[in-house]
């Protein structure tokens, strides 16, 4: 076993091309044993690349990777494992009917004779889980954990075989607050038992908190590696974006007008009761609370994805019909939803057709889909969000996390809405474009547009809204102006339902 | 999402691909055979691919959904009697084709409604619609057949347009052929008709009337089933019940040669042609090598299961790798 501090695994020159697409072009990386170490760059950099090449779903074309000083064998996730390499994934995916230590154990139980020697398993998992610092009943189902908890399990997992360096690719970006704050807790116990954990992350100030150790990409290429002692956001913003960032949060204070979402008693009793609230015109309004308290679910029941029980729905003084996407499109509301790859995009459909999904009203002539405008409305939208990819008919599936998010983004804002509900806009998006993500927003609302926000980042919410809705298992706890919100009161608010000092 | 990338990649190559084979079996057919390239055999090539292409036209959007209708040859058969036994009861021919093209819309959309409204699945609603329908046909005219058409219609079915190799039916099946592919590749509604098949979930996200649209489709579908039962009628100048017994296995067949995915999101017009006319070139080069019908029958099953199994063949062996790394992440 290594000592703290050995260099455990050392990548580079790393090459890696996708048909003519170059995104590793001589990468390097330098791991230690002990050590949590960030590896940052902007979303198409390559840092997703890099771990599925450590994670042996990709082989590399060029350069070298030692671990321990042998050879790294790629291209085979068993070998990867084999080496001691285990991979958390953004959305685990449990076997949600198995207990948790069936989970963990999965494949690989313990046997006594011939029996399965489920006492055992259970005890080992519960011990894995105290050595992580979340105590979990092994016994328990994977069902109805959170995330959160899911990747703890899956941790637990790589540990039980004996993993020593653990990629985590985004891992908090599906995370609320407290959550992130967990599994900063398992990462350092990680760090304490010498296992070394690569991840990913664009949400920096989590980067500056917890790493010992920060790697910056651009273009498929290292730029810099440094100690966290050694840098500062600024320069790792720098590093990453080539060039200097002014303000984060451009908010601009507009004039607000009538009201154009009134949302009234909404209640659907499986997931929100008694949801009253209103959007006006010019205004940004933030629904804030842990993933799970209900804010999505009230967002799909006003576009219409799902129904509700009772309450009512205006808009522009209308009432808005329930459960019928097609009016609230008919009407102008615009839903960025929370699960990219499930509700936002046609993974195996190209670029340009997701971008145009919605605005054909805008593209077709004497009933056809005219081609050239379809192209220019993409090109458009690429160069407003600087969206990455290769050719515009690219299934979006090939553009990295970040590229698919904004792919989203360009789709719904392109139709010009006049609701636009945005549920973690720029969740895996990079801090430039993030920037930029917030100035567009910013300037919906400045031409007269509603916005409703749902966002996990607190410093998004403190920074872009007029007005915060804090949500707690389904009920509507406190309302805050802007100038009243701070962190702690939206914390307190959202896991305690008062309104907090 | 490796094993869609990669599947839609192959299947893009595949529809060009299928087009590239129909060129080599034409070829190789009249290479091997001096009676293919002759115009009398182009000409039975096309008019006995007739039905099978009006109704690929149609069905290619409700596979593309991700939803099947097993009834097509049933509601020809319904739509033909219906044309027969409206006709011999004295409704003049126009009238008696309207009744023909309304029988097949109204059996579309039953199923269609069956299929959304009810949230029946498509395979069940359509195997009972197949042997209802046809049973239907049955109580109408039992036995009998109806042969006496004007020539007019029968002229329609049966002869060519001057002396050439083109059937007179070949301009109807051009302009319906120039309209699904613009409807399929050009329009909103064919984006959409791709968008549910390739994720439902996203679709009603993205505002798309999901049952509303599958409602269309499955009647449409139901339409162009009644049209190729006034086609089959004149072409065989008989409206009976058992008229297109196993026709919707030809069409299915043709349509997945056609490089449509039975998982529904992937598929193109020009495909879905080019896979008529090969089954249709391979069923007559064996016809004209005097190869006996059953022979010809486990052809057309052959070349169905290479269709289909193909492409998911390729995909596993490529995409192995990435699946394993999924599985050892869950
Ligand atoms: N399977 C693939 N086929 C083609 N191109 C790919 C594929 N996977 C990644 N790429 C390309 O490689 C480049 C790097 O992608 P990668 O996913 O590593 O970026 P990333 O740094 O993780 O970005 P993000 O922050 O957005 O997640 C991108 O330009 C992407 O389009
Ligand atoms: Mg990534």
């Amino acid at each position: 076993m290594a000592a703290k501090g050995d260099l455990l695994l050392e990548m580079s020159g790393v090459q890696k091309r996708f048909g003519g697409a170059v995104a590793l072009r001589g990468t390097g990386l330098k791991i230690r044993a002990g050590e949590i170490h960030a590896l940052l760059g902007e979303n198409g950099a390559g840092k997703s690349t890099m771990l599925k090449i450590l994670a042996g779903v990709h082989a590399n074309d060029g350069g070298s990777i030692k671990l321990g000083g042998k050879d790294f064998v790629t291209g085979s996730p068993e070998a990867s494992i084999d080496q001691g390499v285990a991979v958390i994934y953004q959305e685990p995916s449990l076997f949600l009917d198995l207990s948790l230590a069936e989970n963990v154990f999965i494949g690989r139980q313990p046997k006594k004779g011939v029996v399965i020697d489920w006492k055992f398993a259970q005890s080992e998992a519960a011990k894995l889980f105290k050595e992580l610092g979340v105590e979990l009943d092994p016994k328990r189902q994977a069902r109805g954990l959170s995330i959160a908890d899911q990747q703890v399990v899956e941790i637990a997992k790589a540990l039980s075989m004996n993993a020593n360096i653990i990629l985590m690719d985004e891992p908090t970006a599906a995370l609320s607050a407290s959550e992130v704050s967990r599994l900063m807790t398992v990462m350092r116990s990680l760090k304490s038992a010498n296992k070394a954990v690569i991840f990913v992350s664009h949400r920096l100030d989590e980067v500056f908190a917890i790493s010992d150790f920060i790697t910056v990409m651009r273009d498929g290429a290292t730029v810099s590696e440094n100690p966290v002692e050694k840098t500062n956001l600024q320069k790792v913003i720098k590093e990453m974006v080539g060039r200097e960032l002014n303000e984060m949060f451009p908010k601009t204070k507009n004039k607000v007008g009538e009201v154009v979402l009134d949302v009234h008693d909404l209640t659907n009793p499986a997931y929100f009761r008694n949801i009253s609230f209103t959007v006006k015109k010019g205004e940004i309004v933030a629904l804030a609370g842990l993933v799970g308290s209900g804010r999505s679910e009230v967002a799909r029941a006003i576009f219409g994805v799902d129904k509700y029980e009772s309450g009512s729905v205006t808009l522009n003084g209308k009432d808005l019909p329930k459960g019928s996407p097609e009016d609230a499109m008919a009407r102008k509301i615009a839903l960025v939803p929370e699960d990219r790859r499930q509700q936002g995009l046609f993974m195996i459909a190209g670029v340009n057709r997701n971008i145009s999904m919605e605005s054909f009203n805008k593209l077709v002539d004497r009933g056809l889909i005219n081609f050239k405008r379809e192209r220019a409305l993409t090109n458009t939208w690429r160069d407003k969000l600087s969206i990455k990819f290769a050719n515009q008919a690219d299934p979006v599936d090939r553009l990295s996390g970040g590229n698919q998010q904004k792919t989203v983004l360009a789709k719904w804002l392109a139709t010009d809405p006049d609701l636009l509900i945005v549920d973690e806009p720029t969740r895996g998006i990079d801090v430039a474009t993030k920037a930029e993500v917030h100035r567009l927003v910013n300037q919906a609302a400045s031409e007269g547009k509603a916005v409703l926000m749902i966002s996990s980042e607190l410093p998004e919410v403190l920074g872009m809204a007029d007005r915060i809705i804090v949500m707690r298992e389904g009920r509507q706890v406190a309302e805050l102006s802007r100038e009243e919100a701070t962190q702690e009161k939206i914390i307190a608010a959202a896991t305690t339902g008062k309104r907090g000092a | 999402m490796f094993a869609n990338l990669k599947l839609s990649s192959i299947r893009r190559s595949w529809d060009t691909a299928i087009i590239l084979l129909l060129a080599l079996v034409l070829i190789f057919a009249s290479a091997t055979t001096g009676t293919f390239l002759t115009s009398t055999n182009i000409f039975y090539i096309f008019s006995n691919t007739s039905e099978i292409m009006i109704i690929a036209f149609a069905m290619t959007f409700l596979i593309i959904l991700g939803e099947i209708d097993l009834s097509v040859a049933s509601i020809l058969a319904l739509s033909s009697s219906m044309l027969g036994y409206s006709y011999v009861r004295g409704v003049p021919i126009w009238g008696a084709i309207l009744i023909c093209l309304a029988t097949g819309t109204i059996c579309g959309f039953i199923n269609g409604y069956l299929v959304t409204k009810l949230g029946l699945g498509s395979l069940a609603v359509t195997i009972g619609a197949l042997a209802l329908y046809r049973g239907i046909a049955n109580g109408l005219l039992g036995e009998n057949t109806v042969n006496e058409f004007p020539s007019a219609a029968t002229d329609f079915g049966l002869k060519s347009i001057g002396s050439t190799f083109m059937p007179r039916t070949l301009p109807l099946i051009l302009l319906f052929g120039i309209f699904f592919a613009l409807l399929l590749h050009r329009t909103p509604f064919g984006r959409r008709t791709l968008a549910i098949g390739q994720s439902p979930e996203a679709a009603k996200f993205a505002g798309v009337d999901v049952v509303k649209h599958k409602l269309i489709v499955f009647t449409f579908t139901g339409f162009m089933s009644g049209v190729a039962g006034m086609v089959y009628t004149f072409r065989f100048s008989t409206a009976q019940a058992d008229n297109g017994v196993g026709l919707e296995l030809l069409v299915i067949s043709a349509i997945l040669l056609g490089g449509v995915s039975i998982f529904g999101g992937i598929g193109t017009i020009w495909g879905v042609v080019a896979g008529v006319l090969l089954a249709g070139s391979v069923e007559s080069w064996l016809t004209l090598q005097e190869i006996e019908a059953k022979w010809r029958t486990i052809v057309t099953g052959i070349l169905l299961l290479i269709s289909v199994a193909a492409p998911v063949l390729v995909q596993k062996s490529k995409a192995r790798r990435e699946r394993m790394a999924l599985k050892k992440s869950g």
